[in-house]
């Protein structure tokens, strides 16, 4: 007996530990399984998960304002929200919007924005157009100064400081990095140019703003920087930078390319630096602080505010608010979603449970011919399904012409019964009754008719028999259609949109809305994940109640 | 994709200049996006068969993706891979696009033909320009039609967008889009604002407050459409009494169909519809799709296309050449909608305001519907 107990770990026949190389064998046979599965895993991973996640993202995602204007975000950062914004948030917004604009992304980010505030959208727009036209007066006092401003080798030189001098390599990485989040794209290399450090400390923003140009001309336009004349935000940073007085003493004793027209433009007489001005100059309402609050309130990368406006609230100063009354409509989508589809699957449950019992207890042949008939709609358009529904409810339409022909309905006093709730509930019981029937009726065909004769033989009455018997055992299938119909229900939207009006929509019309046309595609999502959680809610809660075990789908 | 932004709209130029272009660097398929139906027919026949007929080897593809545009372009433009060539828009989504840096910005007088008298595109096509990116092809109309047999006896057919709201004189239901966009512009007019005044009203909250209170005397007759040929239906039904719709679906029910429907060209609300080019295609496609923009938008070109379909050319100098229907044989300047006759009273679409406030608007108009 010692004897095994000597001898150490079981070995196997090629002499490896055998619980080791059964491990390995169990790896293998995983191995093999999770490879069997693999197109099937990545499939589903790429076409669908990857998508509803990156979608949900969209819910909280708010990038697109540090990226396009981070220089104003930063100066906003402390602004206490009292008055506008002072000049030094003007000029941060110059120098955003003057690269924007280049870029084109400007108005992206007042669509953005347009979304919280009406009106940014044109106010992005319009200055956009602007831009070039404010820096244009310091281009040309500059080059009244001396042709040389206007020369592109001129300003190379004098920023990078001159060949072999010592470059300031954080300013144009950090300028390159911000054109790549700007643009969304990855560069690699380097733009053929780094400011002259001695430059960068001595004159900050037009070193700035050329980093910024030269970065730009070489990654977006793919020309080359000392080839090109710059922007005219640089020469507005030039005329900034001069108008510190600590400037001209720098200059004087910089000895750099340059050099001397940077001290004679020093010495010179610049129009002021008015940012301010100019904006409010452009399109005056940059003067009002409401555009300034949305800027603000929606500068951090991720933002709530979708959330609270797919429930009809939404950020003000003061914090969070309840929208104005003549505002608010996703409370009400949501309910009557939940409402109308509750009604719908109970409209389900009971056209559907007769037909699935009558279709389980009849022969074979009979049952099959039936089968068809329940199946057929599936064949069948759902657009040409739900038109046919308007056809029959309109005013003109069938029903109708038929009431009044019998002469139940005056011919003044026609039934309305489409374009309202009536109209949705009615298409879309018929639309998903066979999503009810089927499953209730492969749940049926499973219980066996001698359970209902035993019953019957031992006392009990019809309902008896029916109601302590045979519908227990039949729920299962009641629950299973239930969830199938409910969860198409509160998603569907083009019966609802088609014969729905006004009151019979459901809040995917919105997202549908928001998604398609209104380009709002953060508030689509926000409504979107909304609805997932209530499913994903009500799907825990009918485990708790009734428990998913109990859900069949077949026998 | 963004990378190459710059320098494919320089190429754009130059390749409509004709200096660098053959036909050797050209794409030879183009997938060209519209909105199917009688519309695009026109299309079809006015430049698409003439351009193939002159380019032989080359092929159009259509996509009847036009009411999506927006959203598609927004999702290929994402995902990288834009296989849109050409995309027919209503001048707001053309400005939307443009905004979204989805569309390129064109030089109109470089990439368009010049008017047959030398008049460059940009004077010819004029104010309709409304976008950088935009190329318009042809003013159409929301306006009103009526079913002639509904009209109460003894009382003039309706002749005025303010007979929409007197439901007194023209009782019976009545149709209207399901959006802000319009809607309010008539409700504000019909309650007595001046037109000039209309935008400056329905910028403030009470303006909007006064539209909903004009839109609610009529609101529960009003059944709300979508799609523009539910107005024709309902009205070939006997559904409505009156709807509006855009106006060369009222000529078809009218003038093909001949069903009783007469039209009401008072304050009717001009819109554009023309072509905007995706921003970021590979050059060769782009090089044919320039040839091809410059050719269909013609001046004979957008004349030869109002005889398919009752909307007006989008050029000055199309106008004097509109002629007579392709098949029945009816004169058609008579049912333009920029027919002097019919132009009388016209609402001007603001496309700046309603770019600003249409979100603010259609949450407050669609409220208002759900209550």
């Amino acid at each position: 007996m010692s004897d095994t107990t000597d001898t150490g770990p079981v070995l196997a026949a090629d002499g490896t530990p055998l619980k080791r190389s059964l491990r390995r064998a169990l790896r293998a046979q995983k191995l093999r399984a999770l490879a069997l599965i693999a197109p099937l895993l990545i499939f589903v991973l790429v076409a669908f998960i990857a998508p509803i996640a990156d979608m949900l993202f969209r819910s909280v995602e708010n990038q697109i304002v540090g990226n396009t204007i981070p220089m104003t975000v930063e100066e906003l950062r402390d602004w206490d929200g009292q008055d506008v914004p002072d000049e030094q948030v003007f000029r941060a917004m110059y120098f955003d919007l003057f690269l924007a604009s280049e870029a084109k992304e400007h108005t992206k980010l007042g669509s953005r924005l347009n979304y919280e505030e009406s009106g940014v959208s044109s106010l992005f727009r319009t200055t956009g157009r602007d831009v070039d036209d404010m820096g244009e007066v310091f281009q040309e006092a500059f080059e009244e100064i001396s042709p040389e401003f206007e020369e592109a080798q001129f300003w190379y030189d004098t920023m990078s400081g001159g060949a072999g001098a010592e470059g300031n390599e954080r300013l144009m990485s950090n300028q390159i990095g911000r054109l790549e989040q700007l643009e969304a794209s990855n560069f690699s290399g380097d733009a053929g140019f780094v400011p002259g450090a001695a430059i960068s400390d001595i004159l900050p923003n037009t070193a700035r703003a050329y980093a910024a140009f030269a970065a730009f001309t070489h990654f977006v336009d793919e020309d080359v920087v000392a080839e090109e004349e710059p922007w005219e935000a640089v020469y507005a940073a030039l005329a900034l930078d001069l108008e510190d007085p600590g400037t001209a003493a720098a200059l004087a004793a910089y000895d750099g390319p340059g050099a001397e027209l940077l001290r004679q433009a020093a010495a010179a007489d610049l129009p002021p630096v008015e940012m301010k001005a100019a904006f409010i100059e452009s399109n005056k309402d940059w003067n009002r602080i409401e555009y300034w609050e949305v800027i603000h309130t929606y500068s951090p990368p991720y933002t709530t505010g979708y959330f609270l406006n797919a429930v009809d609230m939404e950020k003000t100063t003061e914090g969070i608010a309840l929208r104005s009354e003549d505002e608010r409509i996703y409370g009400i989508l949501f309910k009557r979603t939940m409402f109308m589809s509750l009604v719908i699957t109970f409209s389900c449950i009971a056209l559907g449970y007769p037909i699935a019992w009558i279709l389980a207890n009849l022969p074979a042949r009979t049952a099959n011919l039936l089968m068809i008939l329940v199946l057929l709609p599936f064949w069948t358009s759902l657009l040409v399904r739900t038109s046919a529904w308007k056809v029959m409810l309109q005013q003109q339409g069938v029903i109708n012409d038929t009431l009044v022909w019998l002469g139940l309905v005056a011919d003044e006093s026609r039934l309305v019964m489409i374009n309202n709730q009536f109209g949705t509930i009615v298409a879309m019981t018929h639309i998903l009754l066979p999503f009810m029937i089927l499953p209730m009726y492969s749940v049926m065909q499973t219980i066996p008719p001698s359970y209902l004769r035993a019953a019957k033989s031992l006392g009990a009455t019809n309902w008896t028999a029916f109601w302590r018997v045979y519908f227990p055992q039949s729920v299962p299938g009641i629950g299973a259609g239930s969830i199938l119909v409910f969860i198409l229900a509160i998603g569907y939207y083009i019966t609802p949109e088609i014969v729905g009006g006004t009151t019979g929509t459901f809040i995917s019309n919105r997202i549908a809305y928001h998604i398609s046309s209104s380009l709002n595609w953060g508030l689509a999502a926000a409504l979107g994940s909304i609805l997932l959680a209530v499913v994903l809610i009500l799907y825990w809660a009918y485990d708790k109640i009734v428990g998913i075990d109990n859900v069949k789908l077949g026998g | 994709m963004k990378l190459t932004k710059t320098l494919l709209a320089t190429t754009a130029l130059t390749v409509a200049a004709g200096a660098s272009a053959t036909a050797q660097d050209m794409a030879d398929s183009m997938t060209l996006v519209s909105w199917g139906g009688a519309y695009q027919d026109s299309q079809q026949k006015a430049y698409v068969e003439p351009y193939l007929e002159m380019n032989p080897g080359v092929t159009a593809t259509w996509d009847e993706s036009s009411a999506e545009a927006v959203a598609k372009l927004r999702a290929m433009n994402e995902a990288g891979n834009v296989t849109w060539d050409l995309v027919d828009v209503v001048a707001s989504d053309a400005m939307r696009l443009c905004d979204e840096g989805l569309a390129m910005e064109l030089d109109h007088d470089e990439v368009l033909a010049a008017a047959p008298d030398g008049t460059s595109a940009s004077d010819d096509f004029g104010d309709l320009i409304v976008s950088d990116c935009f190329v318009p092809q042809i003013v159409y109309s929301t306006t009103f039609g009526y079913r002639t047999d509904m009209v109460p006896e003894g009382v003039e057919p309706p002749s005025s967008v303010c007979d929409v709201f007197d439901l007194e004189t023209y009782p019976g239901k009545r149709s209207l889009q399901k959006r802000p966009i319009d809607n309010m512009e008539w409700a504000l007019y019909c309650d007595g604002v001046a037109k000039d005044e209309i935008y400056d009203v329905l910028g403030t909250d009470e303006g909007v407050d006064r539209a909903l209170a004009k839109l609610d005397t009529i609101k529960d007759q009003v059944v709300w459409w979508s799609a523009g040929a539910e107005t024709p239906q309902l009205l070939a039904d006997g559904e409505v009494f009156m709807g509006s719709t855009f106006n060369g679906r009222l000529f078809s029910a009218i003038a093909e169909q001949d069903q009783p429907i007469g039209m009401m060209w008072d304050m009717q609300s001009f819109d554009l519809d023309g072509w905007i080019v995706p921003a970021g295609l590979p050059e060769d496609r782009l090089a044919r799709v320039m040839d091809f923009l410059k050719f269909a938008t013609d001046t004979q070109r957008l004349a030869d296309q109002a005889a398919y379909i009752s909307y007006g050319p989008a050029r000055d100098s199309s106008a004097p050449l509109v002629g007579k229907h392709a098949e029945l044989g009816i004169d058609m300047a008579p049912h333009m909608p920029t027919d002097p006759a019919n132009a009388t009273n016209v609402h001007i679409y603001d496309y700046e305001w309603w770019a600003d406030n249409r979100d603010d608007l259609d949450a407050k108009f669609q409220a208002w519907l759900a209550r």
